[in-house]
C-alpha cells in the first residue's frame, strides 16, 4: 500500500465555481439546520406526547402511546421515504413543500417518540405528593403540570436529552437518501467526483465529531444552569 | 394515482423481489448481534480490566464508533475494506463486517453496565474460591450480567434491525431495497413504501412486546 | 356549623375496600386528630376531603359544598383548604419565597408584591424569614415542613388538613413543627390532623378519631378518648404508642 495524502483536493473547483471546501461547509450548515429544526419539533411534540402519557384520561394516554409505538418501530430511513415519496402523493398540496421541510418533520417526529419516552419517565419519577401538593393548593391539572411537574421533569431528563440531541445530529445523516445536500451526501458525491475518499471522509467525520462535542458541551452548560440548589450534585 | 392499489402484491412478487432482501436483513441482524455481543463483551472486559494499556484503546474504539453516524461508518468500511484486503468486496459482505464491528461498540456499553450491576461481593466470592480474574468473569459475573441485561440487549437488537435499512447507502440488497425495487418494477412506489413500513413495524413491535414481557418476568424473578 | 362533613364514605382500590362507611364532622374552630395503625386508611380518608383521592360512595361536604358533585369547581374549593403533607412536598425547583407565592399569584390572582408581603409575614411567623431566597433542598426537614405550613396559610384557608406532618421528621425536629401547629390551633383554625402525636392531641384536640382497617372505630371527645377508649383495638393501639 502506498498512500499519499492529497488534502489539496478541498481546494479543487467543483465545476460550479466554488471549492470542495466551500461545498463541505455549506453541507455542514444543512446538517446543522436539519438537526436544529428537527430538534425543535422533537422537543415540542415529545413534551406534549410524553405528558399526555401520564394524564388520567385513558383515551389521551392510549393515543400518545400509539404515537410513540408508531414512530419508534419503523426505521428512520423508511419514515423519511414515506414523508418524501408517499405523503405528498397522497396529499397533493404537499408536493409544493421543499424536501428539507419533509425531512425535518420525518426526523423530528421520529425523535419525538424518544423524547416522549424520556418525558414520561421524568414525570413518573416524581413523587405522587408533588402532584397532590399542586392540586391541593388549588392549581388546575394543567397548571400543576406547567408549574410543578414539568419544570422538575425536564431538569431530571437533561442527561438523556443530551444523548438524544447528539443522536439527532448523527441521524440527520440519513437525509442524504432524499438528496438533502448535507454532510453525508457531500461525502458520497465528493468521494465519487474526486476519488479522494479518505480525505473527504476524514474531514466529514471530523465535522460530525466536532458538532457532537459542541452539542455535548452546550447541554452540559444547560444542565449546570438549570440545576436546583440543594439537590444532588449542586453546590450548596 | 389516487387510491392505494395493493393488487400487485402477491406470492410471486414476494419470491422474486422480497424474499432475498428479507433473508439478508435477518442474516445481517443475527450475525451482527452475535458477533457484536461477543466482541462487545470482550471490549467491556478490556475497559474494566484496570490496566490502562488495555482499557484506553478499547474506550477509544467504543467512543469513536459511537460518535460517528452509522451511515458514515458504512461508507468508511466500504471504502477501506478493499484497501486492506486488496480486492473489492461486495456490499453485502461489507455490511456484515461493518455492522458487527459497529454494534460491538454499543453492545459493549450495555455489557459494561451489566458487569457493573453485579455486586462487588460476587467478585470477592469468586476470588476467595481461588478462581482467576477471567474464570471469575466467565463463570460468575458474565452469566449474571448477561441475564440482567437481556432486555436491553434485545432492545439494541431491535434498533440494529431497523438500522440495517441503512445499507441503502452502499446499495446492498436488503428488505427495504426489495420493496423499493418491487415498487419501481410495478410503478407502485407509494404502496411499496407503505408495505415496507408495515412489515418493519410488525416485526419491531412484536419484538418489543417480547422485551416488555421479559422485563416484567425478570423484575418478578428478582 | 360543620366545616367538614363526611357521610357514609366508602372507597375501593379494585376489589379492596380501603374506606368503609366512614362518617364524621369537623366543626368550625374545632381540632380533630385522626390516628390509627398504618394501613388503616387514615391517610386516604384525609385525601378524600379535598378530593385528591376519588371515592365511590358517600359524600364529603366542605363549607356547604359537596366535593364529589360533578359540577364542583375543585381547584377553587381546594384553594380554600390548606394541606400539609408527610413528605413536605415543597416544589424543589422554586425558592422558598416562590413556593409561597405560586398559589397566591396563579390561583388567587394576587399581585406579585402583595403575594411577597404575605410570604414574608408568614415566614416570619414560622421563624424562617432569612431562608426566603434558599431552595427547599437546602433546608432541614423541620424547616421544610414549617415552610409547607406557611405555604398553605398563604392561601388564607378556611381550614387545614395535616397528613402525618411529623412522621417523616427526625425526632429533634418534631417539636418545632408541633409548636407551629399548636399556635395555629390556639388561634382558632379549623384543623383535621392525621397524627400519632398524642401529646399534641392532648394539648389542643377537641376530638380524636381512631381508625382501623378502613373503619372509624372511635370518634370521641378528647377527654373520653384518653380516659376510657371503648374499643379493644383502640386500647391496644394506645398502649403501643404510649409505651415509650
Amino acid at each position: 500500500m502506498n498512500f499519499r495524502w492529497e488534502w489539496e483536493v478541498f481546494l479543487r473547483d467543483t465545476g460550479g465555481g466554488e471549492t470542495y471546501l466551500h461545498w463541505m461547509f455549506s453541507a455542514w450548515g444543512w446538517t446543522l439546520s436539519v438537526a436544529a429544526c428537527a430538534w425543535i419539533i422533537a422537543i415540542l411534540f415529545g413534551a406534549v406526547i410524553g405528558t399526555l402519557r401520564t394524564v388520567p384520561s385513558l383515551l389521551l394516554a392510549r393515543l400518545a402511546n400509539a404515537w410513540v409505538e408508531l414512530f419508534r418501530n419503523i426505521p428512520l430511513l423508511v419514515q423519511i421515504f414515506i414523508w418524501y415519496h408517499v405523503i405528498p402523493s397522497l396529499y397533493k398540496p404537499l408536493q409544493e413543500v421543499p424536501s428539507f421541510i419533509l425531512v425535518v418533520f420525518a426526523l423530528g417526529f421520529f425523535t419525538s417518540a424518544r423524547v416522549a419516552e424520556q418525558v414520561r419517565a421524568g414525570i413518573q419519577s416524581l413523587p405522587d405528593g408533588q402532584r397532590y401538593a399542586g392540586l391541593a393548593m388549588g392549581l388546575t391539572l394543567p397548571q400543576t403540570y406547567r408549574f410543578v411537574l414539568l419544570p422538575m421533569a425536564f431538569r431530571i431528563i437533561v442527561p438523556p436529552l443530551t444523548s438524544e440531541s447528539m443522536n439527532i445530529i448523527k441521524n440527520s445523516s440519513v437525509a442524504f437518501a432524499v438528496s438533502i445536500s448535507e454532510l453525508t451526501l457531500f461525502a458520497l458525491q465528493a468521494q465519487e467526483e474526486t476519488s479522494r475518499g479518505i480525505e473527504v471522509y476524514l474531514a466529514v467525520t471530523g465535522l460530525y465529531m466536532l458538532t457532537a462535542f459542541a452539542v455535548n458541551r452546550l447541554m452540559a452548560f444547560v444542565e449546570q444552569r438549570v440545576r436546583v440548589p440543594g439537590t444532588l450534585g449542586a453546590a450548596r | 394515482m389516487s387510491a392505494l392499489d395493493l393488487s400487485f402484491f402477491n406470492a410471486d412478487l414476494v419470491r422474486q423481489f422480497l424474499w432475498n432482501g428479507f433473508v439478508f436483513s435477518i442474516q445481517l441482524t443475527l450475525v451482527a448481534m452475535a458477533g457484536g455481543i461477543l466482541i462487545g463483551t470482550l471490549l467491556a472486559l478490556l475497559r474494566l480490566s484496570g490496566r490502562s494499556w488495555l482499557a484506553l484503546p478499547a474506550a477509544a474504539y467504543v467512543n469513536t464508533m459511537r460518535s460517528v453516524p452509522l451511515v458514515m461508518v458504512i461508507l468508511w468500511f466500504f471504502l477501506l475494506i478493499p484497501f486492506v484486503i486488496g480486492r473489492p468486496l461486495g456490499a453485502e459482505w461489507s455490511a456484515i463486517i461493518t455492522f458487527t464491528l459497529f454494534e460491538a461498540a454499543y453492545y459493549s456499553e450495555i455489557m459494561r453496565a451489566g458487569i457493573q450491576s453485579v455486586s462487588r461481593g460476587q467478585v470477592y466470592a469468586g476470588n476467595a474460591l481461588g478462581l482467576t480474574y477471567f474464570q471469575t468473569m466467565r463463570l460468575i459475573v458474565l452469566p449474571q450480567a448477561f441475564r440482567n441485561m437481556l432486555p436491553v440487549l434485545l432492545t439494541q437488537t431491535i434498533i440494529l434491525f431497523q438500522d440495517t435499512s441503512l445499507v441503502y447507502a452502499i446499495g446492498a440488497y436488503d428488505l427495504l431495497k426489495g420493496f423499493e425495487t418491487a415498487g419501481k418494477n410495478f410503478n407502485r412506489p407509494v404502496e411499496a413504501y407503505l408495505l415496507a413500513a408495515a412489515v418493519y413495524f410488525v416485526i419491531c413491535y412484536a419484538l418489543s412486546s417480547v422485551v416488555k414481557q421479559l422485563q416484567t418476568r425478570i423484575a418478578i424473578a428478582r | 356549623m360543620a366545616m367538614i362533613e363526611m357521610k357514609n364514605l366508602s372507597k375501593w382500590y379494585g376489589s379492596f375496600q380501603v374506606l368503609k362507611d366512614c362518617s364524621t364532622r369537623v366543626d368550625r374552630g374545632e381540632v380533630v386528630v385522626v390516628c390509627g395503625p398504618s394501613g388503616s386508611g387514615k391517610s386516604t380518608l384525609i385525601k378524600c376531603v379535598n378530593a385528591l383521592e376519588r371515592f365511590q360512595q358517600g359524600e364529603v361536604i366542605i363549607d356547604g359544598i359537596s366535593v364529589g358533585a360533578p359540577g364542583t369547581d375543585l381547584p377553587r374549593l381546594r384553594a380554600r383548604v390548606g394541606m400539609v403533607f408527610q413528605h413536605f412536598e415543597l416544589f424543589p425547583h422554586l425558592s422558598i419565597m416562590e413556593n409561597l407565592t405560586l398559589g397566591q399569584i396563579r390561583v388567587l390572582g394576587r399581585g406579585a408584591d402583595e403575594a411577597r408581603d404575605k410570604g414574608v409575614k408568614l415566614l416570619e411567623r414560622v421563624g424562617l424569614r432569612e431562608q426566603a431566597e434558599k431552595f427547599p433542598g437546602q433546608l432541614s426537614g423541620g424547616q421544610q415542613q414549617r415552610v409547607a405550613i406557611a405555604r398553605a396559610l398563604a392561601m388564607d384557608p378556611m381550614c387545614m388538613l395535616f397528613d402525618e406532618p411529623t412522621s417523616a421528621l427526625d425526632p429533634e425536629m418534631i417539636n418545632e413543627v408541633l409548636d407551629v401547629m399548636v399556635e395555629l390551633a390556639q388561634e382558632g383554625m379549623t384543623m383535621m390532623c392525621v397524627s400519632h402525636e398524642m401529646g399534641f392531641a392532648r394539648k389542643v384536640a377537641n376530638r380524636v378519631i381512631f381508625m382501623d382497617r378502613g373503619e372509624i372505630v372511635e370518634d370521641a371527645l378528647k377527654e373520653d378518648f384518653f380516659g376510657k377508649p371503648r374499643s379493644e383495638r383502640a386500647q391496644q393501639f394506645l398502649s403501643k404508642i404510649l409505651h415509650h
